[in-house]
């Protein structure tokens, strides 16, 4: 049986959605068999950052009703045949499915894949409680600005308070070295000293990024580029290795660079 | 009427008058007691001032209503008024709040954004208080961490209840009921084991090191 991994952030337009996907295609291009879950109900897009939103037939709302069975509704990705999308409804609202229902569909799928990764839509409303439903872990994403810091402070909170849930891990997406160098922007020490949980990884700004997105192909496909490495090597440390922070992942703070100075990470 | 009266004594002070009751008399006893006490006629002051009155009850326990009453009796007898009430007894419930107001309770946890943490006593906090986040104490404010959100010690009214933090980075700081926001009102030195306290001169908080803390402690002493 798999392991079902919620992503989510409080605020909107941080990166939840990127990141499910480029994480996705990371463990499915270390061959995990991987199922993205978009539970932004009414306001799909998981699929449009995969390209594949001309394949939907059924949806999640179908599924939570019973018309239509799981299988029936999952799409196989075009580039790996072990990943695949539950897409959300796009015609209803969040409150078309219950988190009991969630919990059962999320159940299924970890019968028949490694890892579920739930895409949570912003709030702390219905749709993070349908989102957190299922799963197991959680990875809270966050960009390294006050606003956003803060609105995942408050959603580590809710996750802490989940039962039969392991602590949150944190991504810090959007990180710009120039902003950070002149103080215009929180380092990732900052943000990490804020939140106290511990680091999954961290996500280089890039317009390549969402070049990709609208071309509907995961970053992470891309061999060089530094955002698809960072995804990349999310995915391993997901997979129990312990990957260091690469160069461009290293913030400016005195305690980093004492850590690389003795060399751990 | 032929009682010896006995039960109520009344001593003069500079302040004004003690009147100590007997502990062992029925209650009845001492307000007919009293009444009696006060009807005879004493020197009364000249002017329209009431004069305060000490009321030692020994080992009885004297509800709300009960000291209203007597409150009543004297106010009505002599330009008198109940300034405080002494008594070598107290309920289990005034004894339970005051074991509580009396005590430390240590947490620790971060006091994460939307979450506030209400104790009462003082706080011992282990972990930091975030941006959006608020403790509130009836007493004293201890945070071995970064206070960054919101602190309010002495919420009952408590004004020399203090705030100490590791770390002082807070969004506003309340003291009884005396607020200061941060940066602009609050004096805050190099951030780092400060203290914040009602400075009762200027009526507002000040930060100060927490070197400096055991000599304030030491005038109230
Ligand atoms: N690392 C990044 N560099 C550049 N743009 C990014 C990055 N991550 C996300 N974006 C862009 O930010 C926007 C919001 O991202 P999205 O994943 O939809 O956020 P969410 O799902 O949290 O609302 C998108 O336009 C996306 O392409
Ligand atoms: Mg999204």
């Amino acid at each position: 049986m798999g392991e079902a991994i919620v992503i989510t952030s409080g605020k909107g337009g941080v990166g939840k959605t990127t990141t499910t996907v480029n994480i996705g295609t990371a463990l499915a291009l270390s061959n995990k068999k991987v199922c993205l879950v978009d539970s932004d109900i009414g306001l799909r897009n998981l699929d449009v950052l995969m390209g594949l939103e001309n394949r939907i037939i059924y949806d999640l709302v179908d599924v939570a009703h019973g018309r239509c069975k799981l299988n029936a509704a999952l799409i196989k990705d075009k580039r790996f045949d072990c990943l695949h999308v539950l897409p959300a409804a796009q015609t209803v609202d969040k409150t078309s499915v219950n988190p009991e229902q969630m919990k059962q569909i999320i159940h299924e799928l970890k019968q028949d894949y490694d890892y579920v990764f739930i895409d949570c839509p912003a709030g702390i409303e219905r749709g993070y409680k349908n989102a957190v439903a299922g799963a197991d872990k959680s990875i809270v994403v966050t960009t390294p600005e006050s606003s956003a810091v803060r609105d995942a402070d408050r959603i580590i909170g809710l996750l802490e308070k989940e039962k039969n849930m392991e602590p949150p891990k944190l991504i810090i997406n959007r990180i710009r070295k120039q902003l950070v160098k002149s103080g215009d922007m929180l380092d990732v020490d900052d943000v990490v000293s804020i939140l106290a949980i511990e680091l999954l990884g961290i996500v280089p700004d890039d317009e390549a990024v969402i070049a990709a997105a609208n071309r509907g192909e995961p970053i992470a496909l891309e061999p060089s580029n530094y955002a698809s490495i960072a995804y990349r090597n999310i995915g391993r440390r997901i997979l129990g290795e312990s990957v260091p922070l690469a160069s461009f992942e290293e913030s400016q703070g005195l305690f980093s660079k004492l850590k690389k100075l003795i060399g751990i990470r | 009427m032929g009682r010896k009266l006995q039960y109520v004594t009344i001593k003069g002070t500079k302040d004004g008058f003690t009147l100590i009751l007997d502990d062992r008399c029925s209650y009845r006893e001492l307000l007919d007691e009293i009444e009696e006490k006060l009807s005879v006629a004493t020197r009364e002051p000249n002017d329209n001032r009431l004069v305060p009155v000490f009321l030692e009850t020994g080992n009885r326990y004297l509800n709300e209503e009960q000291i209203n009453t007597i409150s009543e009796l004297i106010r009505k007898k002599k330009k008198l008024y109940i300034e405080q009430v002494h008594s070598n007894v107290i309920t289990k419930a005034e004894a339970e709040k005051m074991q509580k107001e009396n005590r430390i309770v240590k947490i620790e946890k971060m006091v994460r954004s939307g979450q506030v943490l209400e104790i009462t006593g003082d706080l011992l906090l282990i972990g930091d208080v975030n941006p959006g986040a608020k403790v509130v104490a009836t007493g004293n404010i201890y945070i071995m961490g970064v206070l960054r959100g919101i602190a309010h010690a002495g919420a009952n009214g408590k004004t020399d209840a203090v705030i100490c933090a590791s770390k002082m980075e807070p969004s506003q700081l309340l003291i009884a009921d005396i607020a200061a926001r941060s940066p602009d009102e609050l004096q805050v030195f190099n951030h780092e084991m400060e203290y914040a306290y009602i400075d009762h001169n200027l009526n507002q908080i000040r930060i100060d090191k927490l070197q400096s803390f055991t000599m304030l402690q030491q005038t109230y002493t």
